[in-house]
């Protein structure tokens, strides 16, 4: 038996075959679904919708009964990592606890049950927590006028770059570029793209703040936006940011604040006191709402004044007329650009986040990200204790904000082994590996956040387990390049799966 | 200390202490001394979990649901009902609570079920390819156009006025974002005409049924796309989808749509899902997240995310879209009904739907009054014509707990019928209507 197999053992999980999928498991004439009776005067379907109209055969769908349904999902939902298991640092993502309350909230019928059509008046419990909800974000912004809209934070900043030339356009301007930091988030450039922007990327010095002088450079007439996210994708707050809203207003553009990482600065600064005109929230990240597998999130911008015409409509707002108060849907909006999906937005990621923020309130919100910071901070410093910043050291060698970047590169010379192999045999250790390969200046980058949620004894738990597969690749580096071994399936061939995509089951 | 944080007294003092710094302010010397707030932000206390919900269900009582009154409200989200079995599974902790997996050793369960649910997606569309979900139904078809425009470097999307109308404002925000013009195209008789295409149109976009219910005719319609060198593109309504053609059997390039059916709740408009079905030709052009089947190791099969260099955390501006976080948790909800539905369940609840809808608009149609707006055939919704005026049936329908549709005009009411509306609430309808113009 070789080293490496040695080191498996098999879980539940993997001691079954293969998982079939739900094909695989249909048989004709299995059924979980009994319809409704007719009730109504029985017709010919050839009467009522002609046959060239439709499908010779039904769709392939599986033929299972409901034992076999909630078994197979159980089944499927043992074979993922979750945060209400294990600590999951995923840095960029604020993976912070969701609290079970909000999910009885948004379940609620008046919540769940709601048509987006309803008539505004037999809708007034959610607009006035849309409009509440606005006036906090709002507050915690520091940017008064809210758009709830957006579906994700990538949506929202589609949102913010097409407010940025609707303000331009409206001035008679017709600028071409936006500036997005070689730190940013991939959707930032891949949103100037979408928006009609040529992108122009400004670098980094060497302390991991926004290069001023390459800033100053390419600051120019044309630019029509500078996207930054502060505390920046390294984990670091812009010392500097003032001067920055000072280069960018200087040429007339506008400074849009990416809210990845506002988790890191809630009641402690404000991005409209920044300088900062438009903002983007991540509710899935800051504000808790259970990340569902890769979604959904909820993306709402604030915005200050001189952007707020051009805001997405309908507006949710509150009338007062002969001393009754409403909210209403505002669709007169003629400056506005438009919408950016159907409906509301997200309600139901709003009753979750408003939940959050009416249960910590402006004291809560602030402890909040002061322990994601401490807890932060105090990972970094046990990761030293333990020795693993001689392999491993921090980008930057100064406090952190929320998070704080790892590099590889000594690891990967003394050990041989890749970022990828330390966080694949994470995954034998029970935690879900940080963020790797991102921020892309970093070699070798491992982005840790450990979010506020978590306690001191998982911090610590966490810096002896990266020791110790360290320690072991010191020894057997194979061990690492090999891993995982105790996963519901070992290290799998991402290289052969985009040459031969297989994206559906054959059937 | 809140409830969801736990650093006690002595832990803060010791970690600080780890950490070399003597205050939590220390941490945070980076913000100019200028930019920190000098006093707490302006909103009220936290509160107890209980007060919390006593609050929120307090607002969420002054709504009135659809368990509220007998709704025939839909235009774009239908009152279908939601199997049990979606909540307790899509409440696990495993699903709920894990993001993207950007881990898929221990990410198998939720790639396993992106696979699954393309597969159905691509089974309902008639297209090879469908990605793992994208935001909702309108912001798909914007999606759709991007697509369009960087496939053929055309100027002009010719959009069908029986698009939901959220949806072509939507892709008007957005197409003036990456610079294409929008023109729309009346109906006649209900359904889409198009006029002559010229070598500028980069995409003909139509709904199936259209907002107004209507069946089209997609084969035509790609056609005559196809004819001009154009891409067809359709927002279908996946319900109906059970009983129609699919649409890429019929020559639609990509199609998208609405995903909220599909085991999703109302939730007064999201979330939901959309989802975006291509052929393969444009599989390299395709947004968002893709699931698809690779070995392990040990040669076993596994799932994993593919064709990444298509997206904007690899190719940055060059991506073909800025989409990151979709809409996995509902597009899973989505799969897991198709499963309840299963083979014969979709074609069963789609001729349901035909059925009593047909049997709700000839009553309808025989009131005094009440005309029909147009006759094309309809799955589960169409509009009538009330000359006198609609205002008046909604608010003596809505006196008496009965939300009769959705106000498309003065004229004009859009009628929804799901499974949830029995012949018993249909007659409902009848009466009050007839009652309000008598």
């Amino acid at each position: 038996m070789s080293a490496t197999r040695a080191q498996r053992t098999l879980s539940f999980a993997q001691a079954a075959d293969d998982e079939l999928t739900i094909y695989e498991r249909s048989k004709p004439g299995r059924r979980a679904f009994t319809p409704p009776p007719l009730e109504v005067p029985e017709r010919s379907l050839e009467e009522l919708l002609p046959g060239a109209l439709r499908r010779p055969e039904p769709a392939r769908l599986p033929e299972v009964s409901e034992p076999e349904i909630v078994r197979h999902y159980n089944r499927l939902s043992k074979r993922n990592f979750d945060l209400d298991t294990g600590f999951y640092p995923l840095g960029s993502c604020t993976m912070k606890h969701n609290p079970k309350l909000h999910e009885r909230l948004a379940a609620l019928p008046g919540n769940a049950k709601l048509h987006p059509l309803q008539d505004p008046a037999d809708a007034q419990g959610a607009l006035e927590l849309m409009w509440r909800l606005q006036h906090a974000l709002g507050e915690i912004s520091g940017l008064p006028h809210v758009s709830l809209q957006p579906s994700a934070g990538s949506h929202g900043e589609l949102a913010g770059v097409l407010l940025t030339r609707a303000y331009h356009e409206d001035r008679g301007e017709q600028r071409t570029k936006v500036l997005t930091p070689d730190t940013a988030h991939g959707t930032n450039p891949a949103t100037v793209t979408m928006a009609g922007y040529e992108v122009v990327k400004v670098g980094t010095d060497a302390n991991g703040n926004v290069d001023l002088e390459d800033l100053r450079a390419k600051a120019t007439p044309e630019v029509a936006c500078l996207m930054l996210t502060n505390p920046s994708t390294l984990g670091l707050f812009e010392p500097q940011i003032s001067q920055i809203a000072e280069i960018v207003h200087g040429v007339g553009a506008t400074l849009y604040y990416d809210g990845a990482n506002l988790n890191a600065i809630m009641g402690i600064c404000r991005p409209g006191d920044m300088g900062f005109d438009i903002v983007h929230f991540n509710l899935h990240k800051s504000f808790t709402q259970p990340h569902g597998g890769g979604g959904p999130g909820s993306g709402p911008i604030a915005v200050s004044e001189r952007i707020e015409p051009y805001l997405p409509r309908p507006q949710v707002v509150r009338v007062e007329r002969d001393g009754e108060v409403s909210f209403e849907l505002d669709h007169d909006r003629p400056r506005s650009i438009g919408r950016l999906r159907g409906f509301q937005g997200n309600y139901g990621v709003f009753v979750r986040s408003y939940a959050y923020i009416r249960s910590l309130g402006a004291e809560g919100l602030r402890e909040a990200s002061e322990v994601a910071v401490l807890n932060a901070n105090y990972l970094l410093a046990r990761l030293r204790e333990e020795g693993v910043l001689d392999l491993l050291p921090a980008a930057y060698p100064r406090l952190c904000m929320h998070e704080f970047v790892l590099c590889g590169t000594p690891m990967k010379r003394e050990l041989e082994i890749r970022t990828l192999d330390l966080a694949k045999r994470l995954l034998d250790h029970g935690v879900h590996p940080p963020t790797v390969y991102f921020p892309l200046i970093v070699d070798e980058a491992l982005l840790v956040e450990p979010t506020e949620t978590e306690t001191r004894e998982t911090l610590e738990r966490f810096a002896r387990t990266v020791a110790e597969v360290l320690r072991e690749a010191k020894d057997d580096p194979e061990i690492a390049r090999n891993a995982p071994y105790t996963a519901p399936v070992r290290r799998l061939d991402e290289a052969a799966a985009a040459r031969h995509p297989v994206v559906r089951q054959p059937l | 200390m809140s409830r969801y944080t736990s650093v006690t007294d002595a832990d803060l003092q010791e970690m600080l202490a780890t950490i070399g710094v003597a205050s939590i302010e220390q941490l945070f010397a980076d913000i100019p001394a200028q930019l920190r707030l000098s006093g707490p932000l302006a909103l009220d206390a936290g509160r107890s979990e209980q007060e919390v919900y006593d609050e929120l269900r307090g607002l969420a009582a002054r709504n009135v649901s659809t368990e509220d009154e007998i709704t025939f409200l839909g235009a774009g989200m239908y009152d279908h009902y939601v199997p049990a079995l979606i909540d307790s599974i899509i409440m696990r902790s495993e699903f709920l609570t894990p993001y993207t997996p950007y881990q898929p050793e221990i990410s198998q369960g939720g790639l396993q079920a992106m696979f699954e649910y393309q597969t159905a997606i691509s089974e309902l569309t008639g297209l090879p390819v469908s990605n793992a979900s994208v935001y909702e139904g309108p912001s798909a078809v914007a999606a759709a156009g991007y697509v369009a425009k960087h496939h053929n470097g055309r100027r002009r999307f010719v959009v069908s006025a029986g698009l939901h109308p959220h949806a072509i404002e939507t892709l008007r925000t957005l197409a003036h974002g990456y610079d294409m013009e929008v023109e729309v195209v009346a109906l006649s008789a209900g359904l889409t005409q198009l006029p002559a295409l010229d070598d500028q149109v980069s995409a003909v976009i139509v709904a199936q049924p259209n907002f107004l219910g209507a069946v089209e005719q997609l084969e035509r319609i790609a056609d005559a796309a196809h004819a001009a060198g154009a891409l067809a593109i359709c927002a279908a309504d996946p319900i109906p989808l059970g009983l129609l053609q699919a649409p890429g059997a019929q020559g639609i390039d990509i199609v998208v749509g609405e995903g909220q059916t599909l085991g999703n709740r109302l939730d007064f408009g999201g979330p939901s899902f959309g989802f975006f079905a291509v052929t393969q030709e444009l599989v390299r052009r395709l947004p968002g997240r893709l699931a698809g089947e690779t070995r392990d190791l040990d040669g076993r099969r596994g799932f994993v995310l593919t064709l990444q260099t298509r997206e904007q955390h690899i190719r940055r501006e060059k991506a073909t879209s800025n989409i990151c976080t979709a809409q996995a948790l509902n597009a899973l909800a989505g799969v897991i009904y198709l499963s309840w539905l299963g083979r014969r369940g979709l074609v069963e609840l789609g001729e349901l739907l035909v059925k009593r809808t047909a049997y709700a608009r000839e009553q309808l149609a025989a009131i005094p009054g009440v005309t029909l707006s147009h006759t094309q055939p309809v799955v589960r919704e169409f509009p009538i014509r009330v000359d006198s005026g609609v205002d008046r049936v909604i608010s003596h329908c809505k006196a008496r707990g009965i939300n009769p549709g959705y106000r498309l005009a003065e004229d004009q009411l859009l009628i929804a019928i799901t499974e949830q509306r029995s012949r018993a609430h249909i007659d409902l309808l009848v009466e009050n209507v007839k009652e309000a113009l008598a």
